[in-house]
């Protein structure tokens, strides 16, 4: 086997190294925020946060922590970059996405630091895969400074729920008006399309609702398009939670297991649309 | 791409006749999708009958004698138009010969070569492909972004018994070294998505930065691509 072929071994000089026995629960994972071509990357010792953002509008985290990898060591308080988020999920998924049981990719993970390229080793059957992945400038992230003293209205449903619901979703409306209420209609999902407004409602003793914590009724538009790339995460999650602050900001937070039964996270935050004007209420 | 089949192991009937006794053979040549249209109902069949016909212009007849269960069997018939090549240009339709090969290599499971050079496909337009004669193959992409190598090993190297001694530069060539060549991806990928099972046989011959010479064979039937490396 040709050096360029071994695994590093630790103790090298890397400021990140991580290791998966199944490098689907990563690509799995990121696939839930690739809707941008860009993500940027940031190592802590709790884990990994990979960011995608679009237009300002729109900012989409995917959370790994630390237990979920096998092997994982950052060397510095905190390492960022930047990367081509699609090259990243090619090289992931080098031995195709829809493995057979009993056959899983390893995966060992190596960044040297800032100018250097990702290095990723990917094993499976005994083929071994090497990439390269340049890095980039890490972009100035948006902060939606979204803490829980801030939020409004707060309710976790059953992702199956949502799943239905958004797959029902009228797309020729522009916008989706979500209304959170501590009375009727509690949590109300509007569209406004060429074939009329369609609602959908939630009663806060639906089996699907497991929280609901609303102090004040709220309506509030987002781009359909901008929340279009949050059902890739929907998809996978077993729970999400949706939040609002006072100024009508957006979170959705995806609870996802992996095969293994681990926990993920992903999170989406969004900016809401223009004010909507009474008449439309 | 040169295929070959065995007539004795597909058909029970086969008659034909060339242009001349001395030169007894038919060059035709065809839309494949016809043929792949025509063939489609003859999953099921009990038979399937192809015949050079010519009604208003040349045409292939496949007719597909369907199962029934009364007496009269439904038939289905196909008439594939079809170009008849001329004996002066049979030339250019025959095999290519098998150049002097610097390594020869046995493939891997095809299913992981395909999934890897589909992905190595969708970051680059080329592909290096690199073997020696101990078994080992290289896939290769570089690009600005990224470059990406995936190593197998173990592949083993099919004993060529050298004829009249003209593959003995493969013999002696050293075990480690590399014979490389870059090819064009989208050829490669074309060739394992055409693959629909892991064939009995597969390997690779490569004449370093000429060409890459793939063969596959599966049960009787016996499949070569050529594909000329890039520039």
């Amino acid at each position: 086997m040709p050096f360029s072929a071994q695994p590093p071994a630790s103790g090298e000089p890397y400021v990140l190294t991580a290791s998966l026995d199944n490098a689907r629960h990563l690509s799995s994972i990121l696939r839930a925020v690739h809707f941008q071509d860009h993500a940027t990357c940031f190592a802590t010792a709790n884990g990994l946060r990979v960011t995608v953002e679009d237009a300002k509008c729109i900012q989409a985290n995917a959370f790994i922590q630390a237990e979920i990898f096998q092997e994982y060591a950052v060397q510095e308080e905190s390492v960022t970059f930047r990367i081509n988020l699609s090259v990243l999920l090619d090289c992931l998924t080098i031995f195709g996405t829809s493995s057979l049981p009993g056959t899983s990719t390893a995966l060992r993970m190596c960044y040297r630091g800032y100018g250097y390229p990702l290095m990723l080793f990917l094993e499976e059957g005994g083929v071994v895969t090497v990439c390269k992945i340049n890095t980039q400038e890490p972009d100035q992230l948006l902060d939606f400074d979204f803490c829980s003293t801030k939020v409004v209205n707060k309710i976790i449903l059953q992702s199956e729920g949502l799943r239905e619901a958004f797959a029902e979703l009228d797309m020729t409306s522009e916008v989706l008006q979500i209304t959170m209420s501590p009375d009727k209609p509690y949590f109300r999902l509007s569209t406004f399309g060429n074939a009329g407004s369609a609602h959908l409602d939630y009663p806060r003793d639906s089996d699907l609702m497991e929280t609901f914590h609303c102090n004040q009724t709220q309506t509030n538009r987002y781009k359909i398009s901008l929340l279009k790339p949050s059902t890739k995460a929907l998809a996978l999650s077993c729970k999400v939670s949706i939040r609002t602050d006072a100024q009508g900001f957006l979170s959705l937070q995806y609870m996802i297991r992996n095969e293994d039964g681990q926990i993920c996270f992903v999170e989406y935050y969004c900016c809401p649309d223009e004010d909507i004007t009474e008449a439309e209420m | 791409m040169w295929c070959e089949l065995c007539q004795g192991n597909f058909f029970d009937e086969f008659q034909m006749e060339g242009v001349a006794a001395e030169h007894n053979e038919i060059y035709l040549e065809l839309v494949p999708e016809n043929l792949s249209r025509a063939l489609k109902t003859a999953q099921s069949a009990k038979a399937v009958k192809i015949k050079l016909t010519n009604k208003h212009c040349p045409c292939l007849r496949v007719a597909v004698e369907l199962p029934s269960l009364s007496s009269s069997s439904r038939i289905v018939t196909h008439d594939i138009p079809v170009g008849v090549i001329p004996r002066r240009l049979w030339n250019d339709f025959r095999e290519p010969s098998v150049p002097d090969f610097d390594v020869s290599i046995y493939l891997p499971v095809l299913k992981t070569m395909k999934s890897v050079v589909e992905r190595m496909k969708n970051l680059s337009n080329s592909i290096v492909i690199e073997a020696n004669l101990n078994g080992e193959m290289n896939l290769k992409i570089e690009t600005d972004l990224v470059s990406v190598t995936t190593h197998f090993k173990d592949l083993g190297n099919p004993p060529w018994t050298s004829e009249d001694g003209c593959q003995s530069s493969a013999q002696d060539r050293d075990l480690e070294s590399m014979a490389e060549a870059r090819i064009d991806i989208k050829k490669l990928q074309q060739l394992l998505a055409g693959q629909q099972v892991n064939p009995t046989k597969a390997l690779c011959n490569i004449v370093s930065k000429r060409i890459v010479h793939f063969i596959l064979l599966h049960e009787d039937v016996s499949l070569q691509y050529f594909i000329p490396a890039l520039a």
